[in-house]
């Protein structure tokens, strides 16, 4: 059974269409990552989901519950962490986790949440003097003190140094660990690459292309480059189209790479020749990314 | 990393078997909101600020009154000073304890994503609302005591028997009407400062006209006394102050306590009406986020 299902989904606000038309299956104990740029509508379906947000139109079923009807339910099998939300300055982490267990039904025991998000020095710490890497990791042990089947964590590590990103990793890892189905937005490609099983490209309200990491976007079989030094090299008579992108340097874009590339290999065997600086490149999700929501070419 | 690798690993295989407190049994709506009453009230006295300007402000406005003016009588009221100024400042602090307070603190929690946050768990909204509720008048309840107690020890205010439970009854409607208000004003405000302002702006201007901080004389002007009878809060003063006057009315005055119950319930429906949980500016609310979209677009 299929944890989220969305379709048709549509968003208005006044005039502006946020949400244009979505169609969105996730499975259980899938991580699934929402990537687009900023503005693209990853919040607002992210919110749709988990209940804050009445859609203009379409059908969307979360775990067996629409959503908008925000039944006590549905909120204590799910888990939410906000982009942006914070929680009382004045209390300490056991207390904050403590108090928003009180809630659930079903609750993870709070000295095995705080080692879980690696809080476990700052278990009496107030609020108010964790840093703001510890504070994201707090807010994630809230979202899934209920243990909830299902967690979204929308854009969980921007704003992040380095270090503190691959933590962050590490403990959304372990969440699938934990079997839950994890929905996460970010604009960071490497992170979609990391820790999604599979994902969504979101440009405009839309999606433009859905798949795994490794084949989103064709990425699999379409565009490939091979590219080498062909100074020296009698280039008028290389067996395949090619354009010449540098000095000396020369680019074939294939869609059959292993042939292509047996063919200009026994070319330059049979020929004597030797292709220095050869690779062979597929685009990477950057370039799939860039492309697809033509952030590449703007300003 | 590895350590936690571990951790998690053993909450795998002991998933079925894991200590589960509440195991499938939602907890019941009163322990919630006893436990919402004890997180309100633990958040609230370890913010120094409100406790001082709810509890320790009055109190200090009440000392230094009995002291300026010599706990001498008050010709218009035929009572001693301090005798008038216990309950008139218990009011305020409990007006402050109620209405000021849970105004600021709810939309400051606006502002944060507290109420966002809250929003999104299985927590009932009556329940989250009502906490905050009950742990005010249990502010307001600590402000009036100590304000009383203050006053009968050190400067011979005295409580008359026959008042003791309309006082009560006007205590509670009172602070359960100002504390309907307290949340009105908490939907309409924008953001903490602005409730923080017009509290200030609303109450103080009111204290003074509606005999609390100053005993209602005889020269006011009629419009004046109009405006103050139409506010709630002449009609949780004068009946609570007359509880301790020696030729006041100590039976229970039905007319003002009706009248706040009134305001009360007109401003909890509106409160309810117009409440928020999200915060009206960032990234996360619909105007902005459409604009973002726009540009876009």
């Amino acid at each position: 059974m299929s944890a989220i299902s969305v379709s048709g989904l549509r968003m208005h606000y006044g005039g502006v269409e946020a949400v244009r038309g979505v169609d969105l299956t996730i499975e259980e104990g899938e991580v699934f990552a929402l990537l687009g740029p900023n503005g693209a509508g990853k919040t607002t379906i992210v919110e749709i989901l988990e209940g804050y947000r009445k859609r203009t139109a379409g059908d969307v079923d979360v775990l067996g519950f629409d959503p908008e009807r925000n039944e006590r339910a549905f909120k204590e099998r799910i888990g939410i962490v906000l982009q942006e939300s914070s929680v009382e300055r004045e209390l300490t982490v056991a207390e904050t986790i403590e108090t928003y267990g009180r809630y659930y039904p079903e609750r993870l025991e709070t000295g095995e949440l705080i080692d879980i998000v690696g809080l476990g020095e700052k278990a009496d710490a107030r609020v108010k003097t964790l840093s703001g890497g510890q504070k994201r990791r707090l807010e994630v042990a809230l979202g899934i003190v209920g243990n909830p089947d299902l967690v979204f964590l929308d854009e969980p590590t921007t704003g992040f140094d380095p270090a503190a990103r691959r933590q962050a990793w590490g403990m959304i890892r372990n969440l699938r660990q934990l079997g839950k189905t994890i929905l996460l937005t970010t604009h960071y490609m490497d992170e979609a690459q990391n820790l999604a099983d599979r994902l969504a490209v979101i440009d405009r309200g839309k999606i433009v292309a859905e798949g795994t990491p490794d084949t989103i976007g064709g990425r699999r079989s379409a565009g490939t480059t091979i590219r080498f030094d062909a100074r020296g090299l009698p280039v008028d008579a290389i067996p395949l189209n090619h354009v010449a992108v540098a000095e000396g340097i020369v680019e074939v874009s294939t869609e059959d790479p292993t042939r292509d590339l047996h063919v200009l290999t026994a070319w330059a065997v049979a020929g004597g020749h030797t292709l220095e600086d050869l690779t062979v490149t597929r685009p990477s999700l950057e370039d799939v990314y860039l492309e697809l929501t033509d952030e590449g070419t703007e300003g | 990393m590895r350590a936690l690798r571990d951790e998690t690993s053993s909450i795998v295989t002991d998933r079925a078997t894991m200590t589960r407190p509440n195991s499938l049994r939602r907890p019941s709506a009163p322990a919630l909101l006893l436990h919402q009453t004890r997180y309100e009230s633990r958040i609230f006295w370890r913010t120094p600020i409100s406790a001082f300007f709810t509890v320790i402000f009055p109190l200090m406005i009440f000392v230094v009154f009995a002291l300026v003016f010599g706990n001498e009588e008050i010709e218009e009221l035929g009572i001693n000073t301090a005798q008038f100024y216990a309950p008139a400042l218990a009011v305020f602090s409990a007006v402050s304890a109620t209405y000021t307070n849970i105004a600021i603190s709810t939309t400051y929690q606006r502002d944060q994503g507290i109420l966002k946050r809250a929003r999104g768990t299985p927590l009932p909204s009556w329940i989250f609302l009502g906490g905050k509720i009950a742990a005010a008048i249990a502010v307001a309840i600590i402000g009036t005591v100590v304000m009383l107690a203050v006053g009968a020890v050190f400067f011979g205010v005295q409580l008359y028997a026959d008042s003791i439970i309309p006082l009560v009854l006007t205590f509670f409607v009172g602070v359960a009407a100002f504390g309907a208000l307290g949340l009105l004003l908490a939907a309409i405000a924008p953001n903490g400062n602005a409730a923080t302002a017009i509290a200030q702006a609303t109450l103080l201007p009111l204290a003074f006209i509606s005999g609390v901080f100053i005993v209602p004389g005889e020269n006011t002007p009629d419009w004046l006394n109009a405006l103050a009878n139409f506010f709630p809060l002449k009609h949780f003063a004068e009946p609570f102050t007359a509880a301790f006057s020696p030729i006041g009315d100590h039976g229970v005055h039905w007319a003002d306590l009706g009248y706040m119950a009134v305001w009360g319930v007109v401003a909890l429906a509106l409160a309810i009406r117009w409440f928020k949980w999200e915060p009206s500016t960032g990234t996360s609310t619909p105007r902005r986020r459409s604009k973002a979209a726009a540009t876009a677009a």
